[in-house]
C-alpha cells in the first residue's frame, strides 16, 4: 500500500512538472522551428534550369491544383503562391516561392504546414517536386 | 487489492507516457499526385477559343460577383482570382432527424435511461465557400484554359467546424462555366 502511495505521489509530481513547464510563454513559439534551418532549407528547395518565372509560377499553381490545393494568394513580383488543402479534417497550407538563382536558374522553395505543425519530412517535399518536374518537363536539382 | 494496485499502476504509466509523447503526428504522402487528379481536372477545367486572357480574367471576376462571391485576392498577370462567400448550410432532413433523435433521447431520459443526445446542436448551420480561379494559355498557345476549384468549411449549430472539404459536385462547376460562357459569348470546351 505504501508503495502505491509513493507511486501516486511520483505521478502527481511528474504531472505537475509537465503542467508547470507547459506554462512558459507561448509567444516565443511563434518563431520556433523544429528541424535545423539548413537541413530544412535543403529539403524544401530545388533549382531548375529555366529563367521563365511566370511559366514556372503557372506550373507551380497547376501542380498545386492537381494536388487538390485551392490557391489563396499569388504574387508575380514576390514569386509566391499560397494554397490550402484538407487532409483528414486537418488543413494543409503550403507556400511556394520562385526566385532567380544566378543568370540561368530558378530556385523553387516549398513550405508546408499540417495543422499547426511544420512539415519537416523530406519525402513529402520530394513528392511535390516530383509532380512539379513532370509538369514542367525539367529536372529538379538538389541545392546545398 | 493487489490487483487494483497493479491496474492503477498500469493506467498511470500509460497515461504518463501518452501525455509526454503526445499523439498528433503529421501523415506522409499527402503531396503525392493521386489517380483522382485526372478526373478532378476534367471536372474543374474548361478551355475557350480565345487568346485574350485578360478578358477571361475580368469576366471570371464578374461571374464570381454575380454568384454572390466577395473577391479576396487577385494577380491578373498570373490569371488568378480568389473569392469567398458565406452561405446557409441548414438542411431540413438533417434537422428533422436530429429533432427526432433528441425527442427520443429526452423521452428515454424521463424514464431513467441516460441517453440524451443533443443532436440538434450538431446540425450544420452555415458554410463558407472559397473559389479560386486560374487562367493560362493552352500548351499550343491558341486557347485559354480556365480552372476553378471550390472548397467549403461548414459550421454546426454550436459554431464548431463540422466539415472541411473540396467540393466535387459537378453541378456547381457546370453552373460556374455556364455563367462564364454567357459572360464571354464563347462556348466552354471540355478538355
Amino acid at each position: 500500500m505504501n508503495k502505491l502511495i509513493r507511486y501516486c505521489s511520483l505521478f502527481v509530481i511528474l504531472a505537475m512538472a509537465v503542467a508547470v513547464s507547459g506554462c512558459a510563454t507561448t509567444a516565443t513559439k511563434a518563431l520556433e522551428s523544429d528541424a535545423s534551418a539548413i537541413k530544412l532549407r535543403s529539403m524544401q528547395t530545388r533549382a531548375f534550369d529555366t529563367t521563365d518565372k511566370k511559366k514556372m509560377m503557372q506550373t507551380v499553381i497547376s501542380t498545386m491544383q492537381d494536388l487538390e490545393f485551392v490557391i489563396d494568394k499569388a504574387d508575380l513580383t514576390l514569386g509566391s503562391v499560397t494554397g490550402t488543402k484538407f487532409v483528414n479534417q486537418a488543413s494543409v497550407t503550403m507556400t511556394v516561392t520562385v526566385r532567380p538563382r544566378g543568370e540561368k536558374q530558378l530556385l523553387v522553395r516549398a513550405n508546408a504546414q499540417y495543422g499547426i505543425k511544420s512539415v519537416d519530412d523530406a519525402a513529402t517535399y520530394q513528392d511535390f517536386f516530383t509532380a512539379l518536374e513532370k509538369a514542367i518537363f525539367l529536372t529538379a536539382q538538389q541545392v546545398d | 487489492m493487489k490487483k487494483l494496485n497493479n491496474t492503477l499502476k498500469i493506467f498511470l504509466t500509460v497515461f504518463l507516457c501518452l501525455s509526454i509523447v503526445g499523439c498528433a503526428t503529421v501523415p506522409t504522402g499527402f503531396l503525392k499526385a493521386s489517380e483522382q487528379s485526372l478526373k478532378d481536372r476534367q471536372l474543374q477545367m474548361r478551355q475557350y477559343e480565345t487568346k485574350d486572357e485578360q478578358k477571361i480574367v475580368t469576366s471570371v471576376a464578374g461571374v464570381l460577383q454575380d454568384l454572390g462571391f466577395i473577391l479576396d485576392n487577385s494577380e491578373t498577370e498570373l490569371g488568378f482570382v480568389a473569392a469567398s462567400k458565406k452561405a446557409d448550410a441548414t438542411s431540413g432532413g438533417q434537422i428533422a432527424a436530429a429533432v427526432l433523435a433528441d425527442t427520443v433521447g429526452i423521452a428515454a431520459a424521463l424514464i431513467g435511461a441516460p441517453c440524451y443526445t443533443n443532436a440538434v446542436s450538431r446540425c450544420d448551420k452555415e458554410q463558407m465557400v472559397k473559389a479560386s480561379v486560374i487562367t493560362q494559355p493552352s500548351l499550343d498557345g491558341s486557347k485559354t484554359v480556365v480552372r476553378v476549384t471550390f472548397q467549403r468549411i461548414v459550421w454546426n449549430m454550436s459554431n464548431l467546424i463540422s466539415r472541411i472539404e473540396t467540393v466535387k459536385e459537378p453541378d456547381i462547376y457546370q453552373k460556374f462555366y455556364d455563367s462564364l460562357s454567357k459572360a464571354i459569348f464563347l462556348e466552354a470546351e471540355q478538355i
